[in-house]
């Protein structure tokens, strides 16, 4: 497998002088394609802030980044950040951020549409990534109409709507119950297989950790330990 | 690209007519205050537009007829007519009154024409055909036509309407013939002539003169019998047309040298009536219709800024999904300038419908409309660009969150 992402040394700190907080401190990682891997911590050890800074969302203070081989960050954007993102990057939230104007299928159609995709092209790869996930029938409902586990696939729908290298999800069942929860991780890693890209998935759910490849743990803004997913699994049956 | 505008107007659908209406009515009102304003302006100056007269020639030291009382005698007119580069002089006799009518408060101001008023704006009826009894009355009277309205000793019949004429405080002007209009200004009671004529035998009584018993019998019964001295026929003012050829101002000089009148041009009326009789109302309308402007443009932008505002997860949401700048201002612009266009046609529609209903004259002016329209479109657009500037400032990470 080849690497999708490789981050090296990203530092970034927020406010200045005594209320100064380093979230990220030297933080290296990389990510291969068709992996999907978790990332671990208490609140406040920085998941967000590093998903933010590889999304090319916030930049970091200092570091460089390099997807797909390019180098995009490097102590300062290298590339258009949105246009990357556009092409590139996939996002999941805690909450699915639908735009609630629009329905299921136009919600999908959007970042092909912002990248100038047709209408019609842009309609039918809705609509099959839609099926895809099992929500063929509410298509033209809008976001209100539908429960939050469908809004959440709809959200994952969006973000493989360009066919991204790399997906980004920030705790992406901790709105749904642990079943529907499981369900949803389950579709990243069948997402992160068949579609060869990278997912990195931020958790507190370690019930679901099974599903993934790799488990990063983070704390005070950096990464302490990385595991397969299949050891913490085992210690956790273990401690039960 | 879909438009993402409308798609949200559709979902929002309610707010955004509410939105509309609510800015429409507001914007009607700022249309109309413009237009009281101009109607005032108009009203103002109507009869003196209207009168076709070059000079007004007026009772001297006096800024009459309307700023003032002026009372010239009743043969100024041919005096006044025998004067070189003049070509006619007609008298000017106006007068406001106010009765009951029905149970209604009605005020007129009664204006004498020395002619039938066939050059009227006659809507319905018309012109007077005889010399008395007669009248014509402007819509805004709400004098039916055919209606009889006692006045003075007399019974007036409303043989015609006229459309858009009132005097500058706003009442609603009627046309009777010159006579007609001093007898119904003039009248007196027979019980008012048998005191002034008592009054007289009176003063007479006490004065010794120092002359004869037989003069001072002779004054007292002439002073009996004698018809009670009204006083002689006064007018207003007299109009004068000057002959073709003749500079106004030359001819206006030399009537003016005449030592007991005054004459001013119609533009000199005009100044007088805009700078002196309704001057006061006139500032303090002009001063409130920017005010007015001032407040419904602080609430318009308030009104675009916080539904702009309101998107900023939606617009942050798109940036992230890296939409272009271009396509989130459009989205945002196509809003705002599609609420302001389409409150101000339907500000246009309901004042087409209201403004006629209003007690006084609004006066809607092409060139106010196109202002008020550009201004509203600047609004708009400047509402939405801070809007805009600040949603685009917004972290992209308020997402997450
Ligand atoms: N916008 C910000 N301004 C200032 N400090 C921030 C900001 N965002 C995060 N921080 C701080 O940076 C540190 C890391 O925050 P981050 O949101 O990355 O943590 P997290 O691991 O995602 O926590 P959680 O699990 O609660 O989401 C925290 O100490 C936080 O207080
Ligand atoms: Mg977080």
């Amino acid at each position: 497998m080849k690497e999708a992402l490789i981050a090296e040394n990203l530092c970034k700190h927020y406010g200045k002088g005594n209320t100064s907080v380093v979230a990220l401190d030297n933080v290296s990682l990389a990510l291969r394609t068709g992996e999907v891997v978790a990332l671990l911590g208490p609140s406040g050890a920085g998941k967000s802030t590093l998903l933010t800074a590889l999304g090319l969302i916030r930049a970091p203070d200092s570091g460089s980044i390099a997807i797909g081989g390019q180098i995009v960050f490097d102590n300062g954007y290298r590339t258009d950040p949105a246009a990357f993102r556009r092409k590139h990057l996939g996002f999941v939230f805690q909450r699915a951020n639908l735009l609630p104007f629009l329905t299921a299928e136009e919600n999908v159609r959007l970042p092909m549409e912002l990248d100038g995709l047709g209408a019609r092209a842009s309609a039918a790869r809705a609509r099959e990534l839609i099926e895809s996930f099992g929500l063929a029938n509410r298509r033209d409902n809008l976001p209100s109409e539908l429960s939050g586990g469908q809004q959440q696939r709809v959200a994952i729908a969006r973000a493989l709507a360009n066919r991204p290298e790399l997906l980004f999800a920030d705790e992406p069942t901790a709105a749904l119950d642990s079943a529907l929860g499981r369900l949803v991780m389950e579709m990243l890693r069948d997402v992160a297989h068949e579609h060869q890209t990278a997912v990195l998935v931020v958790t507190h759910d370690t019930r679901a950790l099974d599903v993934f490849d790799r488990v990063l743990k983070m704390e005070d803004g950096r990464i302490c330990g990385q595991e397969r997913s299949a050891d913490v699994a085992n210690e956790r049956s273990r401690r039960e | 690209m879909m438009n993402l505008a409308i798609k949200d107007i559709r979902h929002k659908l309610g707010r955004f007519v509410l939105t509309t209406v609510g800015m429409s009515l507001l914007l009607m009102v700022v249309m109309g205050m413009g237009g009281i304003y101009r109607g005032l302006v108009e009203e103002a100056t109507l009869i003196i537009d209207r009168s076709d007269a070059d000079i007004w020639v007026v009772q001297k030291e006096t800024k009459g007829p309307f700023a003032e009382v002026s009372t010239l005698p009743r043969n100024m007119e041919e005096r006044i007519a025998a004067m070189e580069g003049v070509e006619s002089a007609r008298p000017f006799v106006s007068h406001t009154i106010q009765r009951d009518y029905h149970g209604r408060v009605l005020r007129l101001t009664v204006q004498g024409i020395p002619d039938d008023g066939s050059w009227l704006p006659l809507v319905r009826g018309r012109p007077l055909s005889c010399g008395h009894f007669e009248m014509l009355a402007d819509k805004s009277a709400k004098l039916p036509l055919g209606s009889e309205l006692r006045l003075g000793n007399d019974t007036y019949k409303v043989v015609g309407i006229t459309e858009r004429l009132n005097s500058p405080a706003g009442d609603a002007m009627v046309f009777v013939s010159l006579n007609d209009a001093l007898a119904i200004r003039d009248h007196q009671p027979g019980e008012a002539i048998r005191h002034e004529r008592e009054a007289r035998v009176r003063r007479f009584e006490h004065v010794a003169y120092g002359s004869t018993a037989v003069d001072h019998a002779e004054t007292l019964r002439s002073a009996r019998e004698r018809p009670a001295a009204l006083p002689g026929l006064r007018i207003g003012a007299v109009l004068v047309k000057v002959r073709p050829g003749w500079d106004v101002e030359d001819v206006r000089r030399r009537i003016s040298a005449l030592p007991d009148v005054m004459a001013y041009t119609a533009d000199g009326q005009r100044e007088i009536m805009l700078g002196g009789v309704v001057a006061r109302s006139r500032r303090q309308q002009a001063l409130f219709r920017k005010i007015l402007g001032a407040v419904s443009a602080v609430v318009m932008m308030l009104v675009l800024y916080t539904l702009t505002l309101d998107k900023i997860h939606d617009i942050a949401m798109l940036k992230l999904l890296g939409a272009r700048q271009g396509v989130i201002v459009g989205m945002i612009l196509q809003q705002a300038l599609l609420i302001g266009c389409l409150s101000f046609a339907l500000a246009c529609l309901i004042g087409n419908w209201a403004y006629p209903h209003f007690p006084r004259r609004v006066v809607i002016v092409r060139g106010d409309q196109v202002v008020l329209f550009a201004v509203v479109v600047g609004i708009s657009a400047l509402a939405s660009l801070i809007g805009i500037r600040k949603a685009l400032r917004t972290d992209v990470g308020e997402v997450l969150s």
